[in-house]
């Protein structure tokens, strides 16, 4: 079977170029990009005005199962992630039981294949139960096809374990993850400290919460030589560390969530529980750096950290609240309607953080629309504006701050493996 | 003007805040009478629903409901479903259902009685929740500082302590610096919360600046488990820092007035020498304390029809 997306501008983050070319698609594979390509034979789906990218890739999500199939299972964050223009997800491994064994590992890639939506790439816990005591084992779960290493959730306390850990995946050649949060320092706190947290009289969580374990992770990547990506970063003063550190050359990396870009702690006002997010929403000024990292380079990825929860974990009291926003379906319009739209980043730079940017990190096949290259296709309507409704996500849960946003830019066709899985408002002939 | 919900200060329109000290007055002579009953409320149910211990608190909210013929009921933790797991919402939902018109809400959580509103129509009295809001409290010490001084205006307050932990100088923050006064806080650093200069406030971490000329002081009361948390190294030394003694009181002018919340650790926050001496109008709070809570009993269960809803 062969597609044709025709008429569109198709994105190149090799060259970081925009150009304006049909693109062929048999199969699995691209077989051919140029311009005027005859659609005889071929299913086309007209893409004029569209952007044809490679296919999104989300490295930060939680898709909840094995254990808290409740909240979101496999199949409907698949299903999200397709609805939200991501070919590709990476699972983060504090499910039930965690997956820091190659039987969870498999099970997950199991589950991914037999819902047959986006891509799952596994993360395995690095360390047992994501305890922060013994190494999980990294190479077995790297040979049943984790790609990154990552206590998501639960940070490794000890620095002496985080080292050994670090000197160990650097053997099996892979990245190691890491959620920055000191626990002495949040110290019970459930939103960043300010002047909301002091209005509301809700425990506030410092900046240094989270930069005091960036500091530490960025020493212990520079003397391992570990790959080290630093997930979800929140505050100036992170920013500032990953930039100096990478000016230094320490192999970091690091990604920044869409909800640290748009919101502040304001957000938090009136006890919205569904503003409470881990690590929390920061200060104008926090934004601000994040924003100026996404630009100069320092943050590398934009990923959803999407963290399904039923709706009676959310309505409760704020204290009790559980942590975690909804992304999938909401991050793309958020990255062209704040990042695209002011200029803080051109199309094409937004794209890369989203799919070549991601890749190179997780040591996947470079992202590129060329033939023989596995036609993994997100087009996307740049001009579309559209409501946040969460009653219509495909997500199991509608925990997110969005809501009623109006956001410009959307999915309309997400193609993995040459198979049309997502397919909306592009007119087909 | 009536009040439907009473969540806090923050949001609480001057002419509301000067409408309930102004009627608390009048039910100040009603507890002062021989007779101490009014009909006004005949007919209302008040319950008191408290998931932390009080016993002031409590007992001046079923005194003013009583006082004006309000039937009470009260819901402590220890005997109740909350000890079962029945959460908050469904435990508003309950109370609602059987006909309470008044829930008198004390919560070891901020926001739990905002919490409480979106799940039941009965009118909520935020009695404390966590380090958020103690509108009545704030109240009742402004109503007290009126009585003395016959304004706010202008007046410089200070207030020492655990500002960090303590929704009564969050309340009295907002009451106060609306009604006119200067507001000038004072503690150990580590019990300070981050922001408050953006509300006006002066922020001190030594007490004697604060107190530097103030017509009103207001001493915390210091949680003992503080020091557990490590927030000070001792309480002699938070006494020996912090305490309200005749020394610091004498940087005060000369008609300076002392309050404090209660209940009172004497010889921590405050000597006993300040707390029962001559300028303590600590005993006329608890007094007021009922008064001003009759008068927003009465303000939301017996208003004009054009109800407006205030948080």
């Amino acid at each position: 079977m062969k597609i044709l997306i025709k008429g569109g501008t198709v994105f190149d983050p090799s060259a970081g170029t925009l150009r304006d070319l049909d693109v062929l698609i048999e199969d699995a594979r691209v077989i051919k990009v140029e311009s005027g390509i005859s659609g005889r034979g071929a299913i086309v789906l007209d893409a004029s005005g569209m952007l044809v990218s490679p296919g999104l890739i989300d490295m930060h999500v939680h898709l909840r199962e094995p254990g808290y199939e409740y909240k979101e299972t496999i199949a409907t964050g698949t299903a999200a992630a397709l609805s939200g223009g991501f070919t590709a997800v990476a699972a983060m491994p504090n499910t039930n039981p965690v997956a820091d064994n190659p039987a969870i590992i498999e099970f997950i890639r199991k589950q991914a294949a037999a819902a047959a939506n986006a891509r799952v790439y596994p993360v395995g816990a690095i360390t047992r139960g994501l305890e922060g005591n013994v190494l999980a084992e990294m190479g077995e779960m790297h040979a049943a096809g984790a790609l990154a290493f990552s206590n998501d959730g639960r940070p490794v306390v000890s620095a002496g374990v985080m080292r050994r850990a670090m000197q160990y995946a650097r053997m099996v050649g892979v990245p190691i993850i890491s959620h920055c949060e000191d626990d002495t320092l949040v110290d019970g706190g459930v939103m960043s400290e300010g002047l909301t947290a002091s209005v509301l009289g809700l425990k506030g969580i410092p900046a240094a919460a989270e930069e005091v374990i960036v500091a530490r992770d960025l020493l212990l990547a520079e003397t391992t030589g570990c790959a080290l990506h630093v997930a979800h970063v929140s505050t100036a003063g992170s920013v500032r560390l990953i930039r100096e550190a990478k000016r230094r050359g320490v192999p970091v990396t690091a990604e920044a969530t869409a909800h640290h870009f748009v919101l502040t702690d304001e957000a938090v006002a009136g006890y919205n529980t569904s503003a409470k997010v881990n690590p929390p929403l920061r200060s104008r000024t926090d934004v601000q750096a994040v924003l100026e990292g996404l630009a100069d380079g320092s943050i590398d990825v934009i990923a959803s950290d999407h963290a399904p929860h039923a709706d009676y974990e959310k309505a409760v009291e704020f204290d009790q609240a559980a942590m975690g926003l909804v992304g999938l379906e909401t991050t793309l319009g958020l990255v062209f309607t704040y990042l695209v739209e002011p200029g803080v980043l051109t199309a094409a730079e937004a794209l890369t953080r989203l799919t070549a940017n991601p890749a190179r990190i997780l040591g996947l096949p470079e992202t590129v629309l060329k033939p023989g290259a596995v036609a993994d296709i997100t087009v996307i309507d740049t001009h579309c504006e559209w409501e946040v409704d969460p009653n219509r996500f495909l997500s199991k849960s509608q925990n997110t701050p969005f809501a009623g946003f109006k956001l410009r830019g959307q999915a309309v066709a997400t193609i993995v493996a040459g198979k049309i899985r997502k397919h909306s408002g592009v007119r087909s002939q | 003007m009536s009040i439907k919900h009473l969540l806090g200060l923050e949001h609480l329109p001057v002419e509301t805040i000067t409408k309930i000290l102004d009627t608390a007055g009048p039910m100040k002579q009603i507890i002062s009478r021989d007779l101490k009953k009014v009909p006004t409320l005949r007919g209302k149910a008040v319950a008191t629903v408290f998931y932390e211990p009080s016993t002031r608190t409590r007992l001046s909210f079923e005194l003013a409901a009583k006082y004006l013929s309000a039937d009470t009921v009260g819901l402590a933790t220890a005997s109740s479903s909350v000890v079962k797991g029945e959460t908050l919402i469904d435990t508003a939902r309950t109370v609602a259902a059987m006909g309470v018109d008044v829930i008198v809400l004390r919560h070891p959580m901020s926001g739990a009685a905002e919490l409480m509103t979106r799940y039941t129509d009965a009118y909520v009295v935020n009695a404390g929740d966590g380090m958020h809001e103690h509108p009545t409290q704030a109240l009742l010490d402004m109503f007290t500082i009126l009585e003395s001084k016959n304004r706010i205006s202008g007046l410089k307050v200070a207030i020492l302590g655990d500002i960090l932990h303590s929704r009564v100088a969050r309340s009295n923050i907002w009451g106060l610096t609306k009604l006119g006064a200067e507001v000038h806080v004072a503690g150990p650093p580590t019990m300070l919360p981050a922001g408050l200069e953006q509300l006006g406030v002066r922020v001190y971490d030594r007490p004697e600046a604060a107190l530097e000329g103030a017509d009103v002081v207001m001493a915390l009361r210091l949680q003992l488990e503080r020091q557990r948390q490590g927030l000070i190294p001792s309480l002699r030394e938070y006494a020996r820092l912090y305490g309200l003694n005749a020394e610091r009181l004498a940087l005060t002018k000369d008609d300076a007035v002392v309050l404090h919340p209660g209940p009172m650790n004497r010889g921590v926050e405050i000597t006993a020498e300040v707390a029962d001496g001559s300028r303590s109008l600590i005993t006329d709070q608890v007094t007021n304390g009922v008064a001003v809570r009759m008068a927003c009993l009465y303000l939301m269960t017996v208003g004009d029809a054009s109800r407006e809803d205030i948080d």
